[in-house]
């Protein structure tokens, strides 16, 4: 029994539909969560401001939203555009763009729920302070949303590419590889970059004098945390618009799909790690701001180490890339 | 098209590079962003111990980069040398 391209081609759409808005969902539903349970804590602590944390948590969990709403974009363009090019490259083009998308939200979505329940417990605590808490809200969750829109960039560059004209191998590597590195790359420095904006919004909440020194931590700390997210994004821009001369062996493909995994994966602990060291510096930022030009020191210092296995892995993924 | 031995080792060697040092990059990567953390709190509570304080984070943070420096190692050998 065989079935011929077309059949293959819409598998793969439907395969990666699912596994976009299947592990597209999992991040979202978890940092919305935590922000609805911090404002429940936070209206028992103080009923009479209720109605301004509720308004507070539905824009924090709208934003934190924004990531799933990509995914579900992705997986409806993956089962309703039809493309003419029907090649077999597509089918791998079709997984690796919903892969992409999948995994790019999860750390976002996650990371999106944290600023939005420290504002709505920063409201209940200081509620002379809500129109500042909702700005730095604001502004920290949509950080933490640019790793799920590399992923989305990436998504939509593999589905409206044409491969067609390609070698088949190992370009059905290159392009699995790049949704591979942009999309994994993205659960670290989203989840990394929402610590850091929850622990602005609690230092500003705690001492509005410090909202500036904080606020400037905060982004100066998702920058750096943001670095590995880029690198992902830089190797998968490469592994689609490199062309790679046709090979019939199997090493070349697999060392493109392993430079993305490489990749991919290595960013998750540098940006989680990353993000730890600027959330407990915007922490102290916000208790004692005349330290501030020390601790900011520190967590650049930190943070640097920190991001020396990511570069490895950039390393590592280049080699993959140019050399063997 | 005929899959042959030494090819399929090279193949396995590659992916398994790109495994190593991404998975090992995971650990080191979480375990000296959590050094860098407590470094902050304790320079927070405790600003004139700076120095000694940043000195302890580096030193704490250069073993704990030991296992990635393991995968790099790994990662180059199945690279160049299997």
């Amino acid at each position: 029994m065989s079935y011929d391209v077309k059949t293959w081609i819409d598998v793969a759409a439907f395969l990666g539909a699912g596994l976009s808005m299947g592990l597209g969902a999992i991040g979202t539903a978890v940092g919305i969560g935590y922000t609805g349970a911090r404002a429940t804590a936070a209206m028992s602590r103080n009923p009479e401001m209720s109605s301004e944390i509720f308004k507070t948590m539905l824009v924090g969990q709208a934003i934190a939203e924004t990531a799933a709403i990509f995914a579900l974009v992705v997986a409806m363009m993956l089962l309703f555009i039809k493309s003419p090019d029907l090649s077999y490259i597509r089918i791998a083009v079709l997984i690796g763009s919903g892969l992409c998308m999948g995994f790019g939200a999860i750390g976002s979505g996650v990371g999106g729920g944290f600023p939005a329940g420290e504002a709505c417990t920063g409201i209940a605590r200081q509620p002379a302070n809500t129109k500042r808490l909702n700005t730095t809200m604001l502004v920290g969750s949509s950080i933490c949303q640019t790793p799920a829109i590399f992923a989305l960039v990436t998504a939509l560059i593999l589905l409206f590419s044409d491969f067609s004209g390609h070698p088949l191998s190992p370009t059905w590597a290159a392009v699995l590889g790049a949704g591979l590195a942009c999309g994994i790359a993205a659960i670290g420095p989203g989840f990394g970059d929402g610590l850091v904006a929850g622990a602005c919004c609690e230092a500003v909440a705690r001492q509005p004098s410090a909202a500036t020194i904080a606020t400037t931590t905060m982004l100066l700390g998702m920058a750096v945390t943001e670095t590995t997210a880029i690198y992902g994004l830089l190797i998968s821009f490469i592994l689609m618009f490199k062309t790679f001369p046709t090979t019939d062996a199997l090493a070349p493909a697999m060392a493109l799909l392993g430079a993305g995994l490489c990749m991919g994966i290595g960013a998750i602990g540098p940006g989680i790690g990353e993000g730890l060291a600027a959330y407990s510096a915007v922490g102290q930022v916000g208790k004692n701001q005349d330290n501030s030009a020390e601790l900011i020191r520190v967590m650049l210092v930190g943070q640097a180490v920190s991001e020396s296995t990511g570069i490895y892995s950039l390393v590592i993924a280049l080699i993959l890339i140019f050399v063997v | 098209m005929a899959i042959e031995g030494a090819d399929i080792i090279k193949a396995a060697a590659f992916l398994g590079a790109g495994l190593a040092m991404g998975i090992g990059a995971i650990g080191p990567g979480v375990g000296e962003g959590m050094a860098a953390a407590k470094a902050c709190e304790a320079i927070g509570k405790n600003p004139k111990e700076a120095g000694l304080l940043t000195r302890t984070m580096l030193v704490g943070q250069a073993v704990s980069e030991s296992t990635g420096i393991y995968s790099l190692v790994i990662a180059l050998l199945l690279l160049f040398v299997v």
